[in-house]
Order: C-alpha cells, then structure tokens, then sequence
C-alpha cells in the first residue's frame, strides 16, 4: 500500500484519532490523539491491508527546549546545515513541535508482508506523563518501553514490568530530559566526576 | 676440565622475584567496548603479547595478576569492576587500554566513569580511541619494567593514581 492510501486509509477509519498527518519522500507519519493509541495500534496490526507486524522502533523526544537556542550538537557547530533538498518538493511538510505537550512518544511500524512502514507519534503531556503500553500487541515493546521510562519518565499503564534498563535502580532523574543537568554525575562509587 | 665444579649464581630476592613475575603475567581482560577488538589483535599471534609472557588470558580474577580494563567503564559497571580488583590476590597490577578507561575519553555525560583511577589504582595508561598494537606492547614492556622495580614488600616505584589535585570535584546537581 503507497504511503499517502495507508494514510487516508487510517485517517478515514479513524477521523477522531488522527489528529495530522504528514509525509517526508515517501515515510508517513501520523499524530495520534493519546486516547486512541491501543484501538489505531490494534487496527494497524491486525488488518489485513496494513499488517504492522513488526515494531521497528519506540522512543520519545522532549521539545521543552526544542527551538529555544542552538543546538549544541555536533552537526550544529561545525557549520554544515541539514535541511531537506530545495529541488524535491516536501508536499506534506512537518506542521512543528506539539503545541503545549512538552514530549512525544515515536513509534516505527513495518509490514514484513506489504513490506510498507509508518511513523506514529503521540504527544505526551507534562503533567500527566503517561501512554498505554503497546506490551500486548508487540511484545518487542518491553525493553523499548522500559528505555523510554529510563530515559524521559513517561509511564507505560499496562506495562508488565516497568523499571530501569539502562541505568541503576538508585539512579534519581530521567537523564534525556532536557532538564536533566549536563554535568550531573550519580556514580555509585567512587567522587562526582 | 676434569672434575665439575658446583656452580651458583648471586642475586637479591627481589630482582628475582620481579624477573619471574614480568614473564608470567596472567591478564585479567576485563573487555566492556570497542577497544576489545584492538585488544584481540593485540593478543593474537601477529603482535603476540605471548612473547612477553602475556599470552595466557585468565578469566577468573582469583588466578590473574593484571587486570587489563579495555573499553568504557560505566557507572552501573564500577562497582563490578571494584570487586572484580578486590578479588585479584596480591601482587596485582592495572593497566587501563584506551582513552576511555585513562580519563572517560570523549564521553563527558551522566553514564560513564571519567577515568577508571578514579575508583581503582592504575599502573599503566595506554591512550588512543583505539591504541596501535604498537602501543601496547610499549604499555606492556612499561608494565614489565614495573614490576621488575617493584619491591617484595609491595611497595611500588611510582605515583598509582591519579594525583588529587587532577581529580575534579564534584558537580552541584
């Protein structure tokens, strides 16, 4: 299935939890409401026409800081630019960060029959950071998960195990949260260094 | 010559002791990272750490006289690594291979171990992301000056860890 009829398929069949959409050279993307995340995911690998049976990746981003000054990244200071190719129109560009929601949870879809993909983001408010976990459906979901609590503290409700599986139990913090302080040490032995 | 003389040789204990033990090291290696690759080549037979003595890897502490730390130390893995130093038996060297086990490398952030003497004695630094085999054979035939000098009490020729006034302070959250 081409990439903009698994979109208007979706979207039509959910109009409520669809909130956008949008495509990059040919990978889909849709914004989900949170709320209808498990009834889209349930549809996205169990009909026959999108077939999602692989979940190639699960991860989250924290935009808190997102635009708010340079990027200290490598690419960043070393003055090369990365933006997409004037030459190749972008038809459904990327309408931005989420409008109030500090973070999003990003999954990776693949149909290893249709042998298509698809790009899920839900956006996770601060306040309440908590997402239905996708364990049952993807059991590779469960370390993906757990490394996204690790990371940037968003629970999982469902989860089956949901504890640390990068760092330490007595780590405090979350450390990909843009607040999380840079020079920040919790060694467990030995100084702050 | 008619008749045979019983012959002897002279030397201090320690010299002794020092010269038996630089050409039967036993290495711990304690391989976490990228570095192991280099650490492999190393030890095969095109540089042959064997012809230093060093060939026989030992992978139980309780046997090893150096532990070789190859490859990025984390902070959840320090204290394995600890234990790991505190069950070798004495006499017992270190030596850190790579950058990333002399100092933290190029890694600065909250997961990793900023130089592994922080946590641990050190006798011989090898740097570079990874060291030329070259290297480490210096570092070895360094390491085994080492433990020539090294007296039988166990008092040692050099500085083994890193001098506090290099050791950076802590960071207020």
């Amino acid at each position: 299935m081409s990439t903009p009829v698994l979109i208007a398929s979706i979207t039509d069949r959910f109009p409520d939890a669809v909130s956008t959409s949008h495509c990059y050279r040919g990978d889909a993307t849709l914004i989900l409401r949170p709320e209808s995340l498990l009834e889209v995911a349930r549809f996205l690998r169990d009909d026959p026409g999108v077939q999602m049976n692989y979940l190639i990746d699960l991860t989250a981003v924290d935009y808190s800081t997102f635009g708010k000054s340079p990027s200290p990244a490598f690419f960043a200071s070393s003055g090369v630019t990365v933006r997409p190719s004037p030459q190749i129109q972008d038809e459904h560009p990327w309408p931005g960060p989420p409008a109030s929601s500090r973070f999003t949870v990003v999954y990776h879809f693949f149909s290893t029959s249709h042998k298509h993909r698809l790009r899920v983001v839900v956006p996770i408010e601060e306040t309440v950071p908590e997402i239905d976990s996708l364990t049952d459906l993807w059991t590779g979901a469960n370390w993906l998960e757990r490394e996204v609590w690790d990371m940037f503290g968003i629970t999982f409700r469902g989860h089956p195990d949901l504890k640390r599986i990068l760092m330490y139990e007595e780590f405090e913090g979350h450390p990909l949260r843009k607040d999380y302080p840079v020079k920040k040490r919790q060694p467990l032995i030995g100084p702050d260094n | 010559m008619t008749k045979t003389e019983p012959s002897y040789l002279t030397t201090r204990l320690d010299e002794a002791l020092g010269w038996a033990r630089k050409f039967s090291i036993f290495q711990y290696p304690f391989v976490t990272a990228c570095c192991g690759m280099e650490y492999m080549a190393a030890a095969c037979s095109h540089y042959d750490v064997d012809r230093f003595g060093a060939g026989l890897p030992r992978f139980s502490p309780r046997q090893a006289d150096v532990l070789f730390v190859v490859g990025t130390i984390s902070h959840k893995m320090a204290p394995v690594l600890k234990r790991i130093h505190d069950q070798m038996a004495d006499p017992k060297w270190v030596v850190a291979f790579g950058v990333c086990t002399c100092t933290g490398g190029f890694y600065d952030n909250y997961a990793t171990v900023m130089g592994i003497d922080t946590i641990m004695p050190v006798d011989v630094y090898i740097p570079g992301c990874p060291p030329r085999p070259e290297m480490v054979l210096d570092g070895l035939m360094k390491l085994q000056d080492k433990i020539q000098d090294q007296h039988s009490s166990g008092k040692r020729s050099a500085p083994e860890s890193r001098p506090p006034d290099l050791m950076q302070k802590g960071f207020d959250a």
